[in-house]
Order: structure tokens, then sequence, then C-alpha cells
């Protein structure tokens, strides 16, 4: 789990962690989510966030792409630190290109889909890679088609975000980050907006991508996915990593009490 | 009522017809990019800037247009930088006064327009853009000012109209559009009514086709509201 040291800055190095959060703190107000959380995520991995609302897990996956900034702590993509500054008793990113960069080598997965309804199914996949990635428009169209193929709604190219179903939807929504090529894609709670027949669908994806090699860190409801998919849980409660391990550990008896009344609540 | 008196009156207001377009699309173009700067400091970081454009905002909705326009007609020569400046020979003309203060007062209901298009942009849609690695101008290019302007345009429609309207107004400082040509056959011929139903069907033709035009383009940009019936709904 915290096999190598993370501190190492600069070029990427074999053996160092896709992903590396040291000691991320955020507080709203007067209250504290995140109690310095750290994480490393290798090659690979899929880490599932578990806990109950509250328990800073969105928020904790929120502060990995900047959505939210960490009061302190530091974020390593792939051996490079993400520079932070204070300014006006603040902590705030150095470089606002630097997390531009770093957003676009993370994949961020929505609750809610958040596709451009504006734009069709295809224009939201080549949206980033075109004007982002500025990568030639036809080349980018030919990989999103193959992306639309790979998650089952290549019919759906042409149609509008508000035309499709929920799990349609988050497929799409998928297949965006995915065109990105991101070094780690981030799940948060994917299938919590979706009706419970859809979200076999969207489930299959997800499991496609792990088997495929993707790291992926899914903030998630689903327990069977966490105990199937992941290498590993992480069970957050208030603000702090309660246990963590392999599922068969964490959900046997490496289990902490806290942890055995939360799946308790799920009947299982 | 007399046709042919009709007739000849729509001739002579359908040639001042090229004077009101003018002032009609010179204001809306030079107006439209004024409400973006506008717009621009209104929600942007710098109080000052966002305490100017409250003010300009404020002074240009909350006085009549036509005070306005005598204020440029009238008053701009009574400053002696401004008599006196290169500038001089266009601010005298009164067409120049009347585009003028058409595009200063139309940039402040505009601004406060594509504003409320601006705030009614979903959350979501902008986080989802930064999550790609989007901010600044390529976020404002891409996707808050599409979304903005669609969500702004049928309040914007409105204000299009307002100003065909207001060009009307420039009659009052000399400018020779359809309404103070109007005026000039009146105090000819006495013939109020005839003239000005004249004046009033052709302000209602031009409106009437520009309305056509801002629907079709409304419409070409909201396929995404529409149902779609090519596409068969919520299938798994």
């Amino acid at each position: 789990m915290t096999a190598t040291s993370s501190s190492q800055i600069g070029t990427p190095m074999a053996g160092a962690p896709r992903l590396s959060v040291r000691n991320i703190t955020k507080s709203f107000g007067p209250h504290q989510v995140l109690r310095g959380i750290s994480l490393d995520a290798q090659d690979g991995d899929v880490i599932s966030l578990l806990g109950a609302s509250g328990s800073g897990k969105s928020t904790f996956l929120r502060c990995i792409n900047m959505l939210e900034i960490a009061d302190a702590g530091e974020i390593v993509v792939d051996g490079e630190k993400i520079a932070m500054t204070q300014r006006g008793g603040r902590t705030v990113p150095a470089d606002r290109r630097q997390v531009d960069r770093m957003r676009s080598e993370l994949g961020m997965v929505f609750q809610s889909f958040n596709l451009w309804s504006h734009m069709t199914i295809l224009q939201n996949i080549i949206e980033g890679p075109v004007h982002v990635l500025k990568r030639p428009r036809a080349e980018c169209i030919e990989e999103a088609e193959a992306l639309l193929e790979k998650v089952g709604i290549a019919d759906k190219r042409h149609a509008y975000p508000a035309h499709l179903s929920g799990g349609q939807q988050q497929r799409a929504a998928i297949a965006r980050s995915l065109a990105m090529k991101p070094k780690v894609m981030l799940f948060d709670e994917p299938t919590s907006a979706l009706d419970p027949e859809l979200v076999g669908e969207v489930l299959r994806v997800m499991r496609a991508l792990a088997e495929e090699g993707m790291t992926m860190l899914v903030v998630t409801h689903e327990m069977s996915f966490a105990r199937t998919v992941s290498n590993r849980v992480i069970f957050m409660k208030s603000g702090e990593i309660d246990c963590d391990g392999a599922p068969d550990t964490v959900f046997t008896d490496g289990a902490s009490p806290a942890f055995r009344q939360f799946i308790g609540n799920f009947g299982g | 009522m007399d046709l042919d008196f009709m007739a000849s009156t729509m001739l002579t207001l359908v040639a001042a017809l090229p004077m009101t377009l003018a002032l009609f699309s010179l204001s809306v173009i030079f107006g439209g990019l004024l409400a973006l700067l506008v717009v621009w400091m209104r929600v942007g970081g710098n109080p000052v800037a966002r305490g100017f454009a409250k003010g300009y905002i404020f002074v240009f909705r909350g006085s009549p247009l036509l005070i306005q326009m005598f204020l440029v007609f009238y008053g701009l020569g009574q400053f002696g930088f401004i008599r006196y400046s290169f500038l001089w020979p266009a601010l005298r003309e009164p067409f120049v006064c009347a585009v003028l203060s058409l595009s200063l007062c139309t940039a402040g209901y505009t601004a406060e327009i594509f504003r409320f298009g601006l705030r009614s942009i979903p959350a979501r849609e902008i986080e989802a853009a930064r999550a790609v690695g989007m901010s600044g101008f390529l976020l404002t290019r891409r996707i808050l000012a599409p979304i903005a302007f669609r969500n702004a345009l049928p309040a914007y429609s409105t204000e299009v109209m307002m100003m065909v309207k207001s060009t009307a107004l420039a009659s009052l400082v000399t400018v020779w559009e359809v309404t103070g040509v109007a005026q000039r056959l009146i105090a000819q011929t006495y013939r109020t009514m005839e003239v000005f139903l004249c004046a009033a069907a052709i302000y209602l033709i031009l409106n009437f086709l520009i309305l056509q035009l801002l629907a079709l383009l409304e419409y070409r940009l909201s396929p995404h509201r529409r149902t779609a019936p090519l596409f068969p709904a919520a299938q798994q």
C-alpha cells in the first residue's frame, strides 16, 4: 500500500505511483471534512472508496483534481507534484496551467454525468481532445467512434444528452473522460443517480476498464463492485481512513466495527 | 382613404428605410460589443471594474434614451476638449450622435441580458469543462459563451426589437430616418393618420422579418431542447 516514498518530484520513475496523495486536509468553515488523508495508487490499481455520506469521500476525490482546493497536503500525478502557494491566507495553485494540464491527465466521471447539454454525444467526446489537447479533429472523431462502440452507444453519437437514458449518459461521460487518455480515472458515485435497472450497464463498462489495467479511484456504494472488481478498498469515516486493504481482508476479518456497521446497513 | 397618397407616402418612407437600418444595425453591433466588455467587467474579479459596470448599467437603463441622445447631441459640444479634438468632425454629425447614444444605451440592457445568460449556465457543465483542463479564455469560448448566448437569446431578441423602435428617436436629433421623414411629410400635408399608419406598417414589417430571423437562429441553436423523434428514447 505505501511501498514507495512518494516525495520524489520531477521526472516520472519506474515504480513510482501513478497518483500519490499526502496528508490532504480540508475544512468548510468550522467543519473539518478531511483530516489528513494519504493514498498511493499504483499502475492498474482499482481502489474503491467507501463511506457513509458526509465521511468526506467525494470531497477527497474532488481535491485530487482540484475541483476543491485542499487546505494542506500534496498531490503528485505520475511523479509531478502540483505546486501550491499561499495567497491572502488561503492555499491556491501556484500555476493555473499546471492545474489545467493535471486535470487533463485525470479523467473525472461525475454522479450526474455533467455532459454539455448543447453538444451531441460525439461533440462532447471530442471537445477535450480537440480543444484542450489540440489534436487533429479527424483523428479524435475516429477514436471517439471507437470509444462509443466500446461503451455500447455507437448509435447515439448524434443524439443530445437529454435524449439519452441516465445509463447511456453516464457511459457517454465515461467515454468523454477516456478520450483524454487519462493516467488515472476518478469516479464520483457514478451510479448513484441512476435507476436501479441502469446501474449494471455502467458497472459493466467500469469492470471492462479495470480489466484493461486502467488505474481507477471509485467513490461508490456498490458493494459488489468494491468486492469483486477493485483490488483495494478504503473505508472512510469522519474525514479519516478507517480501514484500508484488499477487499477480501477488509470485507471479512479486517473490518473495523464502524465498517461492519456500515455494510450492515446495506443488508449484507 | 386616398390610396394614391398612401402609395406615394409609402415610397417616400421606404426611401428612408436604409437610414433606419443603418442606425439599427450599427448600434446593435457596437452595443453588442460594448455589452461584452461591460459584462466582462461586471462578472470579473476586479471590484473597481465591477463597480463601474454596475454604475454604467444603472445609468443607461435608468434614464430615458431620448435624454441620453440629447445629452450626446447638444451636450458634447460644450466641452472644449471634445469640441477641439480630432473626434469633433464625427461627433458633430447627428447620425454619429444617434448611433453613439443608441449603442451606449443598448449596451446597458444587453450586458444585463448576457449576465443572466451566464448565471443560468448549469454549474455542473462548467465543472465538467474544468475537469478536462479548460480555464480562462478557452473555457469562455467553448463552454460559457455558447451556453450563455443560447440562454440569453429570447431576452436578447426582445432587446433587438426594441432597438428597431428606438431608432425613431433619432428623428429628434435631425436624422432623416423613417419617423423623421414621416414627420416632415405631415408638416407638408397635414395628413397625420395616413403617414403614421404607413410608418407603423414599415416598422411592423421590419420587426416581423427580424423576429423570424432570430426565431430561426434560436431554432438552429437548440436541437438539444427539442424532443428527438429520430432517437428512440431511453433504451438500454
